[in-house]
């Protein structure tokens, strides 16, 4: 028990010794000084030679969107073609059959947009060529893309006046070839000498000690488990996920993996003060995130350890914890564990089944992914949390009575109706999804889909609500875990989550990054003894109530009727 | 926006290329030289692949130590858990139903000493392991099916468990498939 604990605490640990030298090299990069990575920087310039790109051209805030959002389509068309046809392509060992086109579509936003719902089992539902050439590629260049809006936002905050922030090309393609691909292959060659597969032979065929014949599904997955994690992304090369023994191993590669998912964010923080050369006001949002982070973490890991009552009553001995759902190489601590870091940045990845979880468990993955900002994915969990600054500075700006400012500029209606509509965005998505699921489960049971409303469920009461607010709270945020219980391989999951991911990506990428362009175009305004300090601990304490008070008071009634509830009832 | 659309085609496709091409090439070039060539670490038993060291595979048998139940019957070619919720009444009367049965195969245990992990499914369904407490339980089982002292028994489970990383980082863990083997060749 004793060493489960200390497993995490040196998991998180390690953590931050690699994220403080990681956020300076973050920093350099798109300060465009030295670094040992300049090597890449021919292989640069020949992509942008043959891409007719000039990675010089300055871009105000909407030319940045402008691009983002035109090669995020050009990926999403090529995506859900290659999945309707990946049967006709190569690479397909298993002979696995092509996407039906709800399900391409499904998949491809998904994987797009930073989330990996994965409505299929990696295993049956695509091929090594759409794994490699589609999803693992989609990992990177979403992430990627996560990174690149949160830099503007960073050039934006830092500069007096301007409209030029940088070219997005430039810093999107640095983010691949400078952060995220040689740390990927570092993680990759972890995983591959502890055993994770990498070769691109198909289902191996054995026959067991007791005569079984048994086929092992297989393939190229170190690499893919590396980007998985290191971009946020969670979707796995198995069904199973990081549960699954042959992505993740031992004990070793499911520090390394945790390790992986939660290191960007948190460098980003970093990152942040040392590029707007204001430190204190990282450490502040640091000291806010983490706070946050344990208090979703200490009852889920108490509740997990604990185990199951239900279990409890039976007369067996639970000293492992609630072991449904786990594996015993992790055990449940660090089960908790990890459930709370893939759902506070929006991994989604799993090492144990959330659907199993313990009611509480349950209640802080789903508060974890409603407030999707401490540390956060791959650049938006920061921009999530700007827009909750911003919220908080307007309220203080009232309280005072003075015309609210922020990092020397003016914070006026335009920005704060962008905020406020990006703050109502989340709570109308996941309520109104799981609203619409619920009514057609009870008024329309017997419609025939591919898998009918009436069998949705997998499993009755509170806990069957859950699963459906869960999933549009996944979608939502990014996250692509689930209560993997749910019936969601069928058209109207499949049409229903693909809207709320592509609404839940883009706007509250487009919102931060129009607030922090439209006010960096302001006249400057020096600081003076009356400007509210955003550096100090009382404003990340106001900045803490805003978002608890935001979040509970959209949540509260939903979260009371699935996870609250079953936790009474248990 | 059509400014950038031939750039956001050709970037993407040279993308591809790097990323889903040569990254995962280079990968699979390099895990030649680890345990398993890449292509997974398979198990042999008197020179015959038995199965891969990291997938569980059934084990029915009185005198072989069993694996953790899987919700995808020990089948590779897929993965996964129950998905059942702690408080499922269904679920409730399987883990029942799982404990009467070890208690009927395992007459000598005393059911207080029934670890939690051997009747409840496992996350992949492929769990290769088992804790220490969850062999030992099994132990008198596989003695009496097999003849063999307990002690001798015990020992081998011990010379099996494989420590936490370093002693201290998280758990300790049985391999069921290689401990099963040393079992067979104990003769």
């Amino acid at each position: 028990m004793t060493t489960e604990i200390l497993g995490v605490i040196a998991t998180y640990g390690i953590t931050l010794l690699l994220a403080w030298p990681l956020s300076k090299y973050i920093v350099k990069i798109f300060k465009g000084e030295r670094t040992w990575s300049d090597f890449m920087a021919p292989l640069e310039r020949l992509f942008f030679k043959i891409a007719g790109i000039n990675p010089k051209e300055e871009m105000n805030w909407k030319q940045h969107m402008k691009a983002l959002l035109t090669i995020n389509m050009v990926w999403f068309v090529y995506a859900f073609f290659a999945l309707m046809f990946q049967d006709k392509l190569p690479l397909n060992p298993d002979g696995n059959p092509g996407q039906s086109a709800d399900l391409a579509f499904n998949t491809a936003i998904s994987f797009v947009v930073n989330c990996n719902l994965q409505h299929y089992a990696g295993e049956s539902g695509v091929t090594y060529f759409t794994q490699l050439f589609v999803l693992a590629f989609l990992q990177f260049v979403s992430a990627a893309t996560g990174i690149a809006a949160l830099i503007v936002v960073f050039k934006a905050m830092k500069e007096k006046t301007t409209t030029q922030l940088g070219n997005f090309w430039d810093i999107f393609l640095k983010t691949i070839t400078r952060i995220l691909l040689p740390i990927s292959i570092v993680i990759a060659l972890i995983f591959i000498f502890n055993g994770m597969p990498a070769s691109y032979a198909g289902k191996d065929t054995v026959i067991t000690m007791q005569g079984d014949t048994v086929n092992v599904s297989r393939g190229p997955a170190a690499g893919f488990v590396a980007i998985k994690h290191l971009g946020t992304n969670g979707g796995g090369w198995f069904g199973a996920n990081s549960a699954h023994p042959l992505e993740n191993p031992n004990y070793v590669t499911w520090m390394t993996e945790m390790v992986a998912q939660v290191v960007i964010p948190i460098a980003m923080v970093f990152a942040l003060g040392m590029f707007i050369q204001r430190k204190k006001f990282a450490y502040v949002i640091f000291g806010i995130m983490t706070i946050g982070m344990i208090c979703l973490l200490i009852p889920s890991m108490q509740q997990e350890m604990g185990g199951n009552p239900a279990i409890a009553h039976m007369g067996i001995q639970q000293a492992t914890g609630a072991m449904e759902g786990k594996e015993v190489r992790f055990g449940a601590a660090a089960t908790g564990y990890w459930s709370t870091v893939t759902t506070i940045i929006s991994t989604g990845s799993i090492c144990g089944f959330h659907d199993s979880t313990m009611p509480l468990t349950g209640l802080m993955q789903l508060l974890a992914m409603m407030l999707n900002c401490f540390y956060g994915g791959c650049g938006v969990g920061i921009l999530n949390y700007y827009i909750f600054i911003i919220i908080a500075v307007f309220i203080s700006g009232l309280m005072v009575g003075r015309t609210p400012e922020f990092m020397g500029h003016k914070l006026e209606a335009r920005e704060v109706k962008i905020a406020a509509i990006i703050t109502l965005l989340s709570p109308f998505l996941i309520l109104a999804g799981t609203a619409l699921s619920s009514w057609v489960l009870v008024h329309h049971p017997d419609v025939n889909w591919a898998v009918k409303p009436s069998t949705w469920l997998n499993n009755p009461g509170y806990h069957g609500f859950s699963e459906m607010l869960y999933e549009y709270t996944s979608s939502n945020a990014n996250n692509g875990s689930g209560f993997e219980g749910l019936g969601d391989g069928n058209v109207f999951w499949n049409v229903s989550t693909g809207f709320v991911l592509i609404l839940g990506r883009f706007l509250p990428i487009i919102g931060p990054v129009a607030i922090a362009g439209l006010m960096a175009a302001k006249k400057h305004i020096p600081e003076s003894a009356g400007t509210l300090k955003t550096d100090s601990l009382t404003f990340g304490a106001m900045t803490f109530a805003v978002i608890i008070i935001l979040t509970a008071l959209s949540y509260f009634p939903a979260l009371a009727l699935g996870p609250i509830a079953e936790y009474f009832s248990l | 926006m059509k400014k950038y659309l031939w750039p956001s085609i050709k970037l993407t496709l040279l993308l591809v290329v790097l990323l889903g091409g040569i990254y995962p090439l280079f990968l699979a070039g390099i895990a030649k030289m680890a345990p398993g060539k890449g292509d997974g670490i398979t198990v042999m038993h008197n020179g015959k692949v038995v199965g891969y060291e990291n997938i569980a595979q059934k084990f029915t048998a009185d005198k072989y130590f069993q694996p953790r139940p899987s919700a995808v019957d020990y089948n590779a070619a897929s993965s996964g858990g129950s998905n059942k919720s702690a408080g499922n009444p269904d679920y409730l009367k399987t883990v029942a139903e799982r404990i009467d049965t070890f208690m009927v195969h395992n007459p000598d245990v005393k059911k207080s000493d029934i670890p939690a992990e051997l009747v409840t499914a496992s996350a992949s369904g492929l769990d290769p392991h088992l804790t220490p407490a969850a062999a030992y339980v099994q132990i008198s089982r596989v003695a009496k099916a097999r003849g063999i002292a307990a002690d001798r028994l015990k020992q081998l489970i011990d010379a099996n468990t494989k420590a936490p990383v370093l002693g201290i980082f998280g758990l300790s863990t049985v391999n069921v498939l290689k401990l099963n083997i040393a079992l067979d060749d104990l003769k």
